[in-house]
Parts: structure tokens; C-alpha cells; sequence
């Protein structure tokens, strides 16, 4: 599944999306980000698997813009996505 | 003082399959609070046999219980009968007689599966205060979504604001916003202060109705589109909540993603959620039995 979390407004789209088939659930980007937007568990959308995969939290889907800017400036690949073995997350902006 | 109209106020609906003999039927229930609207479905053994579909109140246990309630109303049915409840909807984990809460991606998932049949790959949810789009599988299986629920552009609570601004009843907007010359312009698509603000100058200017909300209709389905294209529109298509019941955004979305939209449901289109809550309370209470 590809889980977009995120939101879009007046100034652009912002979503991190995370391929739930190709996550494996190491808490790898858990551990990268400096500011708790990852977390890991349950898959909440496919009611019945037991894969623990990465999502981004409730807290911070409405803010990412803000959040994630410090990890992302200029061309810099932010710590989230170079922690991802299975190449699960990739970033809108 | 007379009382003010309130045009927003949409039809609320409740439907009981009566040909349906409860007798020895294992009864699951569903239950959808939403920002604006809440639905209680309830299956005998797997099948629709009685939804409600209400406002929300203020207090999201209490409207939790007014739906489930509504659902039951003259049926020979309690609180008790049923085995398994599934919450869903912003107010999920407030729905005190539920055995579980689950997303109501999940369940618009499985909803639509069940309403539109296995054919249908993306579903649109225009609810009261978001937006999703869902890929599904033929089993209603999500693959991939996506869901704004930061910007009120595109949602029903901005067609109510609309529909109270022009003193047209929500009911007849779709059909009203074709009665017009000419298709006009969209008014801004990202806002709905703004697009309001938008609207009052172009009634001052002597833009008849019709054609305000035909702007309005219009850029709701732009916005709409605009988040389509992140996920792309897979056949089939169909439209559940509250937004597919206006036909002035659902033919101008249809125009715009070149792609026919599946017939709205006999059932109400806006119980989806609930009804694929009821689903998976089908399938957790067979689950936890084997």
C-alpha cells in the first residue's frame, strides 16, 4: 500500500509517502528523525495484517512542511529517507 | 423575530431492508462520526439490512449513540443483539459500545467495494470536512490513498457555507448550477473565506445566482482534481459522501478527470464508512470465532 500522510495548501503539496509492501518495519527512520514525525506499528489501514510498518504520526501530518524544513535544505536528502534500507519513503517537496 | 432558513440543512435518511427474517442472524453493526454527518449501518449475517445517516452533534459518544438508535428504530432490534461493533470516522474512538475502531480509509475502502462492486479501484470520499482518495483492490483491499483534511477547499461544510450564502437549499444546488447561460470562470479553489469573499463581490456585481454557484460547483471539482492527480484515477470510479449527491461538482469533476464516474449508489452514498465498519465487525466477530 502506498500511504500518503500529509496534507496539500495554498502554497504546495506536502506528503511523505511510505510503501507499506516494501517497509519492513525496522524503526530505522524512527531512530533518523530528529523530530518524532516517524513512528512504527500497527498498519492502521489494513485492519487485518500483523506487519508493524512506519507511519507518520497524528501529530504531525497537518505540519510537515514546518517540521521537516530543517532536514531539508537545498538538494539534501533528509535522515528519514537515507536510514530506509528497502527504499520505503519518499518525500512530495 | 422570524426564524433565519437554513439551506444547509441536508436531507437526513434512514432505510430497513424488511424482507430480511433476523431469526438466527448474526448481527454486526458500524458506526461513521464524522465532522458533519454520522451513519449507523447494520448487517444480518453480512447483509444491509437496516442505516441511518444524521447530523453530527456536538458530542461525538452521544451522536454515536443517536445514529446506531436511528438504525434500529422500528426494527425488533436493542443495543444487545448486536455482537460486534466497529467505530470509524474522525469521532472512532468515541463510540462507547464499539468493540474496535478502524480508519475510515479501511472502511471507505470496504464500503465501496460492497456498494460499487468488485470493479471499482478508486474511491473519492468528499466528506463534511475532508477529502480522500483511495485505490482498492477487488476485495476493497487499500493500495494506496491519500487524504486532505488540513484545508476546508473542496469539502461539503464549504458547499453549506455556499448554499447558506446564496439561500439556495443544498439539495437543489447541483441542478441549479447548470441552469446558466454560459460556464463561468471558478472562483478561487483555494479557500472557502476566500472563495465566499469572492462570491459576495461577484453578486454585487449582478452575477445571477446560478452562475455564482456554478463557479463555486466548478471549483470545487478543480481542487478535487488537483489532489486526484498526486494518486492518479484508476477505473472504476466512484464517488461516496455527501459531495456525491451534488451533481454540479460530481459532472464538472467528471469532465475534468475524462473519466465516467459509476452511478451513485441505491443506498446512500454517504454511509460507506459505516458500512464498511460493519464489514469488518462482520469479519473480526467470524475471526475471533474460528
Amino acid at each position: 500500500m502506498l500511504a500518503n500522510y500529509g496534507y496539500k495548501d495554498g502554497s504546495g503539496d506536502y506528503f511523505i509517502t511510505i510503501d507499506t509492501d516494501k517497509c519492513n518495519g525496522c524503526r530505522k527512520c524512527v531512530e533518523a528523525c530528529p523530530y518524532g514525525v516517524m513512528a512504527v506499528g500497527e498498519d492502521e489501514n489494513d485492519p487485518f495484517s500483523d506487519q508493524e510498518v512506519a507511519f507518520v504520526t497524528e501529530a504531525e501530518r497537518k505540519k510537515i512542511k514546518y517540521t521537516c524544513a530543517p532536514c531539508k535544505p537545498g538538494d539534501t536528502i533528509p535522515p528519514c529517507i537515507n536510514a530506509c534500507e528497502p527504499d520505503a519513503i519518499t518525500h512530495s517537496w | 423575530m422570524t426564524e433565519k432558513p437554513e439551506f444547509w440543512r441536508w436531507t437526513e435518511s434512514r432505510w430497513t431492508n424488511s424482507d430480511i427474517d433476523l431469526k438466527g442472524k448474526v448481527i454486526t453493526a458500524g458506526v461513521d462520526v464524522g465532522s458533519v454527518s454520522s451513519q449507523g449501518v447494520i448487517l444480518a449475517d453480512g447483509e444491509l439490512y437496516a442505516y441511518s445517516n444524521m447530523r453530527t452533534g456536538s458530542d461525538s459518544p452521544d451522536s454515536a449513540m443517536k445514529a446506531i438508535n436511528w438504525a434500529m428504530e422500528k426494527t425488533e432490534l436493542n443495543l444487545e443483539d448486536i455482537v460486534y461493533t466497529v467505530g470509524t470516522g474522525y469521532g472512532r474512538v468515541n463510540v462507547p459500545f464499539s468493540q474496535r475502531a478502524i480508519t475510515e480509509i479501511a472502511c471507505h475502502a470496504r464500503g465501496g467495494n460492497f456498494m460499487y462492486g468488485p470493479t471499482v479501484r478508486t474511491i473519492l470520499d468528499m466528506g463534511g470536512q475532508d477529502c480522500k482518495a483511495i485505490h482498492c483492490d477487488e476485495r476493497g483491499k487499500v493500495t494506496n490513498f491519500l487524504m486532505n483534511d488540513k484545508c476546508a477547499a473542496g469539502t461539503g461544510r464549504g458547499m453549506e457555507v455556499f448554499a447558506d450564502l446564496l439561500g439556495v437549499s443544498i439539495n437543489d444546488v447541483g441542478d441549479l448550477s447548470f441552469d446558466i447561460d454560459e460556464e463561468p470562470q471558478p472562483v478561487s479553489s483555494t479557500c472557502v473565506v476566500y472563495a465566499k469573499t469572492e462570491a459576495t463581490g461577484l453578486l454585487r456585481e449582478g452575477w445571477p445566482k446560478n452562475k455564482v454557484l456554478a463557479a463555486y460547483c466548478s471549483a470545487m471539482a478543480h481542487r478535487i482534481m488537483t489532489l486526484l492527480e498526486r494518486i492518479g484515477v484508476e477505473e472504476d470510479f466512484a464517488i461516496t459522501g455527501g459531495i456525491s449527491k451534488n451533481k454540479g461538482v460530481v459532472k464538472r469533476l467528471e469532465k475534468e478527470v475524462g473519466i465516467k464516474i459509476m452511478e451513485t449508489s441505491k443506498y446512500d452514498p454517504q454511509i460507506a464508512g459505516a458500512l464498511g465498519a460493519a464489514l469488518f465487525a462482520k469479519a473480526l466477530h467470524d475471526k475471533g470465532k474460528k
